[in-house]
């Protein structure tokens, strides 16, 4: 049965990030293909009535419409796991540090999502700004993934996958499109590498299979 | 010297939807361009106010920036009736638009790169196929090709055994023609128009022309869009950056003969803008 319908265009990391979450959660749901590029068919009337704003993905639940994908995440979380780990909202401890890295991932649908689409589909921004704004968020990143390594931990929060690891993983997995290799980041690159092998993972253009990684890249990096 | 061959060929540097949207600031072969709309009444110039020749076809505006143009190459299945022309816009890629056309021409990458999709282990094997230099139209071509694929095309209902046939009629352009789901006696076209914007940099275009009636557009745009984008990794990887044109530079395997045809081809008519030779 499906849960929701999901607005959707194939080569934006920010659906990307819904399928992911769903996917990983078993929670299935209608896709409606979105003619993002070339066509700009969310800026079109119709779509603008469902999202003003103008931006994919779009999530509609019965009544319910999100627009923003940490709100969608959550969402799903919330409505589809039992275990309550994926999003530990009512933790004192864990809860605001799930949010704090939800303001991360934000930031990095505005740098490394816009230079990814800049340098794929030549999108009308600052492309050099967006780049610089991307390095930026991703030299972030590495450093507090760092200071979790060095707790002795794999993802962003606790001891389990949350929605803050699913919000920054597309973003952040597909900054090569934009130029922006993994290579000076050695935590990212193994963080990415834990999200790849959950259970139920799915890929996106741009980001390959396990198995494919394993041929690509030699275990000894020299 | 290469510049100066590549400069006589006719190229694309918009589609109606990205004029739609304003002027597109463009390079063709190292010279920036502003592509002015409406599509219909098209003007292409360089910062220094040259106009260019412009015409429309296959859902593109094309353009040469050379003194004496060779004609733009036909694709007569364009102008049958019943086909849906698909553009489905432009993709970036760093990479030499010669290494862009070659990639189109390599079905043994599909089982590990489309994976699901146009291919799917264990079927790699890519059986004996004919690959060859068409001298009355001095065009490269490959044909009798067959390969099993999960999900062929969009109206594709479940795993077939897909017939392929490849052509190239300009060194920056490569058409396919492969069996159409919903009407097995006939071909859907699928073609990419390279713009390079320079030797190692270039614009692509996907372009389509399918027998299909039920599926939307975007459904159809984003199959071709998705596709193209496992490719885009891949492309950007490759080194050496441009195409090797000296055979002792790359050993090409037996799936390879149409990449070797074609290197053939490109070496034979001095087109060697984005290729790699002793010249350059
Ligand atoms: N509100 C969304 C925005 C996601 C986003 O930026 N989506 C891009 C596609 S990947 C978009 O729709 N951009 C529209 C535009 O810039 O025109 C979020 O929660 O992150
Ligand atoms: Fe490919």
């Amino acid at each position: 049965m499906s849960h929701f319908t999901l607005y959707t265009y194939v080569l934006s990391a920010s659906c990307y990030k819904v399928r992911l979450m769903a996917a990983l959660l078993g929670v299935p749901y209608d896709s409606v293909a979105v003619n993002f590029y070339p066509g700009f068919e969310h800026r079109s009337e119709a779509m603008l009535a469902l999202n003003p704003w103008g931006t994919l993905p779009i999530l509609r639940a019965g009544d319910l419409v999100l627009t923003e994908t940490q709100a969608m995440l959550g969402w799903l979380a919330t409505n589809h796991d039992p275990t309550g780990r994926w999003y530990p909202a009512a933790d004192p401890a864990l809860g605001p540090q799930v949010l704090q890295w939800l303001g991360l991932a934000a930031r990095l649908t505005g740098s490394a999502g816009l230079a990814r689409l800049h340098a794929i589909l030549d999108w009308p921004v600052d492309g050099e700004a967006v780049r610089k704004a991307a390095l930026k968020d991703l030299q972030e990143l590495e450093l507090l993934l760092t200071d979790r390594v060095l707790a002795g931990q794999t993802w962003l929060v606790g001891d389990h996958p949350t929605i803050a690891d699913i919000a920054c993983f597309p973003h952040a997995a597909l900054s090569p499109d934009a130029g922006l290799e993994h290579d000076g980041f050695p935590a990212i690159r193994n963080w990415l590498y834990a999200v790849r092998s959950l259970p139920g993972f799915v890929t996106m253009p741009g980001i390959h299979e396990l198995h494919e990684l394993r041929e690509r890249e030699p275990a000894d990096p020299q | 010297m290469s510049l100066h061959y590549a400069s006589n060929d006719w190229y694309p540097v918009a589609d109606a939807a990205c004029l739609a949207r304003g002027p597109r600031k463009t390079r063709l072969l190292g010279t920036d361009l502003e592509v002015l709309g409406p599509f219909d009444h098209p003007v292409v110039t360089d910062m220094g106010g040259r106009c260019f020749p412009v015409q429309v076809r296959y859902n593109h505006l094309w353009t040469t920036i050379g003194d004496d143009p060779r004609p733009l190459f036909d694709i007569p299945e364009a102008d049958e009736p019943g086909r849906r022309h698909v553009p489905c816009g432009v993709v970036r890629v760093k990479c030499s638009p010669l290494r862009a056309v070659e990639n189109f021409l390599d079905i043994a990458h599909f089982p590990f790169v489309h994976t699901g999709i146009l291919g799917a282990e264990p079927h790699t094997e890519v059986a004996a196929y004919k690959a060859e230099i068409r001298e009355d139209v001095d065009e490269v071509w490959a044909t009798n090709i067959s390969f099993y694929q999960p999900q062929a095309a969009k109206s594709a209902a479940g795993g077939i055994t897909t017939r392929y046939e490849y052509r190239v009629p300009a060194p920056t352009a490569a058409v396919l023609y492969k069996t159409c789901p919903p009407r097995p006696e006939a071909m859907d076209v699928i073609a990419i128009f390279v713009q390079p914007r320079s030797e190692t940099d270039c614009d692509v275009w996907p372009w389509m022309a399918l027998y299909d009636d039920t599926t939307n557009f975007a459904d159809l745009a984003q199959f071709q869009q998705e596709i193209f984008l496992q490719d885009r990794s891949i492309l950007e990887n490759q080194r050496p950056v441009k195409l090797p044109l000296d055979p002792k530079l790359e050993i090409p395997t037996r799936a390879d003969m149409t990449s070797i045809a074609y290197r053939r081809w490109l070496k034979r008519r001095g087109a060697y803008y984005g290729a790699l030779t002793d010249q350059t």
